[in-house]
């Protein structure tokens, strides 16, 4: 292979890979929020499907694509609402609620898609949007600023995150009643108050997440199509420790290793594709394993709140 | 000063005829309360009384089933904190409601509009906080973070979060039951400056003296009902205890010792705590046969630690525990128990018995295996049956039958069912872990005494408290640890309680000598 080809390569595959850390970005942020209120949602994949799917069906009625995000996010909030009122009010078990709200998403999505669409379609998506000036800056400028607008948007997230959570009184109460409610409920904060507004902006983020898929990466939806990047998105909260900027650095490897992996079979390397395929599932193993840093783990993650009670 | 200006200031808060009713527990039986501003008023009982349960109220934490509570006359109804701070009430609780991960300056911010909203605006609180810390004395640093802080400040942290918050009204809910003798004294001055400055304070405790030194007036409960209210300067020691046991209860009076030969040797100990720190680092302690040696200390120095290296539940990096001579320090639990080792543990719920257990069943957590019980195969549940009888009998646990769930008990009752369980083996060696912690008098009493029958039967006895007055009364020697190692030991009526406060406080025997603990004027006036 000659040298240009190699280099072509690479800017190929890190494009790919900014590209493919978009739906990582929202729902892992999302899952963030929600985690350091003290909540575990595992219905991320669920939601990032009804997300994806409501997305591309307004996209396709409609034809409109802002109004195909904003429904995502809407139906994010409605599941967030869901998860909220068994695991927040009713303080059932998260792990077991949230597993619950994932197969109720994926069986409603494809349900629905069945029901009123039946066969794959495409929409137009998002187009691409070069930045001026920076956009042309050689391999950098394909690698970082040709994307569409929910790829930008993905990336802004993470120090307008940053910032909500670190700086404004509203990032401190969802941190105090992750670590301790009792003491955020003694100084009137009210818990389970903040506990539904985390999980439901969470949501809100997996079903963006799932529009992102559907009306600006994939730009169609079939059933189970997320195939379990909500678990990933998960497993990447833990990986980068809470932190807005360390889940973007999880993303990243993420997605890198899964646009290397597509690429890998698009240049027909010898290993069956199978087994590419399970390349990022393996690294979230493995970094779930050796890379977590628990320092900064929620104190009262997957803990309900009841006053008096400590 | 005057303190932050939303609330209005609070003259006098009347509590009428409140009564609340947990399942199966009348826990305020038509309890009166009047508080005054410019008093420190005591609510003083037994755990269990009543007290914290009227105090939660106070501060809007649950709603009372009957009664009123008056500010100035006019009656309010608090559906949660918010309110009672809205009111002007803080409360410090006993275990601190602060977030540890955050600094001092966010855990005063939290729930609070900001100025600059939605964005924080940390300084602007770190200089209130400042200003608050200089006119009363409280020293505390805005940007650290909670989690580095000692006890003391970490109180110091909370009595600034209701001052920020301007309340005139604060409820002090055990506040010296995790402080040195020394952090006391400071603790008090910062309490009479605040009375001086027109704040009322309730100050719940069960330990006399305190309330004696610090109150104004005195409300006594006993089992959710009021016993009455007296001024301070007017009553006895003898008519309080009288008043909160409801009977006389007379001082243990220890015979002195006959040690014989070193029973426990624990020698060059480390051991890692649960942060990843070293906990222990080189701790040496000897204990005799019929020998109480007391463990003193602030909390969290190292003697969760030792215990549970002494019982196993955590092994040590170096060092060995030596029982009649035989290093134990790798020795399975079950090894151990029967090397003559007995354990009374801290947490008696998670580590001495299991909740769901039967009374019977948890006398016989370590027993079962005993050719005595079982022929290998199954348990004689008749002998078992007669053996708990005998033994629940011989060490008074009220229980309703020996197959009540153990967690039915009250939390003395638990003890002694524990108690009987170790002591019944006869253990050459017993470690007990505050034995007393949220135990009534009468228990109190009961355990201690139980505890001399022990080392006048040989046992070498090491006592774990965080009760200095437990430690003072019961043991021969008095050992302080901290930091994870011995600062020095005193022999029984050696030593002040000033200077062991000052071993606690990590200051040594040779640094300590003529240093005033206790200062009788305010600094902080000056």
């Amino acid at each position: 292979m000659n040298e240009v080809g190699t280099v072509a390569i690479i800017v190929g595959i890190l494009t790919s890979a900014v590209r493919l850390a978009t739906p990582y970005l929202y729902a892992a942020i999302g899952e963030a929020f929600a985690q350091t209120s003290g909540v575990v949602n595992l219905g991320v994949d669920g939601i990032m499907l009804v997300g994806g799917f409501a997305a591309f069906l307004v996209a396709l009625t409609t034809g409109s694509l802002w109004l195909a995000v904003l429904a995502a996010a809407f139906v994010g909030v409605l599941m967030g609402l869901l998860m909220s009122l068994i695991s927040v009010t009713l303080k059932a078990e998260q792990g077991i609620s949230g597993i619950g709200l994932y197969m109720f998403g994926l069986g409603l999505s494809s349900l629905l898609f069945k029901v009123l669409v039946g066969t794959v379609k495409t929409v137009p998506g998002f187009p691409t949007v070069k930045i001026p000036l920076l956009g042309d800056i050689p391999y950098l400028g394909p690698i970082l600023f040709q994307h569409s607008v929910l790829v930008y948007g993905a990336f802004l997230l993470v120090p307008v995150a940053w910032w909500f959570l670190e700086k404004t009184t509203w990032g401190l109460k969802i941190r105090a009643v992750g670590q301790n409610p009792a003491a955020a409920d003694s100084l009137g904060v009210d818990v389970n108050r903040t506990r539904y507004f985390s999980v439901c902006l969470g949501a809100a983020l997996a079903g963006i997440a799932g529009a992102s898929l559907s009306v600006a990466l994939l730009n169609l939806f079939q059933e189970n199509m997320t195939a379990g990047m909500g678990f990933i998105a998960v497993a990447l909260v833990y990986f980068g420790g809470w932190r807005p900027l360390g889940i973007l650095g999880g993303a990243l490897l993420f997605s890198a290793v899964d646009a290397m992996q597509l690429w890998m079979q698009v240049l027909g390397v010898k290993i069956p594709s199978d087994v590419a395929v399970m390349l990022p599932y393996l690294l979230t193993i493995a970094a779930l394993a050796f890379a977590t840093n628990r320092t900064r783990q929620p104190a009262a993650l997957n803990v309900p709140f009841e006053r008096g009670s400590n | 000063m005057p303190p932050t200006s939303t609330p209005q200031h609070i003259g006098r808060v009347e509590m009428r005829g409140i009564v609340k009713r947990f399942p199966g527990v009348l826990a305020n039986d038509h309890v009166d309360l009047e508080i005054n501003a410019g008093e420190v008023h005591s609510l003083l009982g037994e755990n269990g009384a009543g007290k914290s349960t009227l105090m939660r109220q106070l501060y809007g934490m649950y709603p009372p089933d009957e009664g009123q509570i008056l500010i100035d006359g006019k009656p309010h109804v608090f559906r949660s904190p918010a309110d009672a701070i809205k009111a002007g009430i803080g409360m410090i609780h006993q275990h601190f409601m602060l977030v540890p991960t955050l600094t001092v300056a966010e855990n005063v911010a939290l729930g609070l509009k900001s100025s600059r909203e939605p964005q924080l605006d940390l300084d602007k609180v770190s200089k209130r906080v400042t200003e608050l810390s200089k006119a009363y004395g409280l020293k505390v640093y805005p940007s650290a973070y909670v989690w580095q802080l000692s006890v003391g400040e970490q109180q110091r942290v909370e009595i600034i979060k209701a001052l920020y918050r301007g309340a005139s009204l604060i409820i002090l809910d055990e506040p010296t039951a995790v402080l040195t003798p020394q952090e006391v004294c400071d603790l008090f001055l910062i309490l009479k400056k605040m009375v001086s400055e027109g704040h009322a304070l309730v100050f719940i405790s069960h330990k006399l003296h305190e309330v004696m030194e610090i109150s104004t007036r005195v409300t006594v409960l006993r089992d959710g009902k009021m016993i009455g209210t007296r001024p301070a300067a007017g009553v006895t020691r003898d008519e309080m205890v009288k008043m909160m046991v409801g009977r006389e209860v007379k001082p243990l009076a220890p015979q002195p010792m006959q040690a014989g030969a070193p029973r426990l040797q624990i020698r060059g100990l480390h051991a890692m705590g649960d942060r990843g720190t070293e906990a222990l680092q080189g701790v040496d302690l000897e204990v005799r046969a019929g020998e109480i040696v007391g463990l003193a200390g602030v909390s969290g120095n190292g003697q969760r630690e030792l215990a549970q290296c002494m019982s196993g539940l955590r092994t040590a990096t170096a060092g060995t525990i030596l029982i009649e001579g035989k290093d134990i320090a790798h020795f399975s639990l079950r090894e151990r128990v029967e090397a003559g080792l007995a354990y009374v543990p801290e947490e008696r719920m998670r580590d001495g018995a299991i909740r769901d257990f039967s009374v019977q069943e948890n006398v016989f957590l370590h027993d079962h295996t005993s050719p005595q019980f079982t022929n290998g195969i199954f348990l004689n549940f008749k002998k078992m049956a007669e053996h708990a009888g005998a033994l629940t009998k011989q060490f008074a646990v009220k229980t309703a039958s020996l197959d009540t769930p153990i967690k039915n008990l009250s939390g003395g009752n638990i003890q002694k069912v524990i108690l009987a369980r170790e002591l019944s083996r006869k253990p050459h060696v017993l470690i007990a872990a505050q034995p007393t912690r949220g135990v009534d008098i009468g228990a109190t009493e009961y355990i201690h005494q139980r505890l001399m029958e022990q080392r006048a039967a040989g046992t070498a006895i090491l006592l774990i408290s965080e009760d200095l007055d437990e430690i003072r009364t019961l043991s021969d020697r008095i050992a302080v640890i901290y930091e994870g190692k011995i600062m020095g030991i005193v022999r029984r009526g050696e030593a002040t309680v000033e200077q062991i406060g000052l071993l606690m406080a990590g200051i040594s025997a040779d640094s300590a000598v003529g240093k005033e603990p206790c200062p009788p004027d305010d600094p902080v006036a000056a």
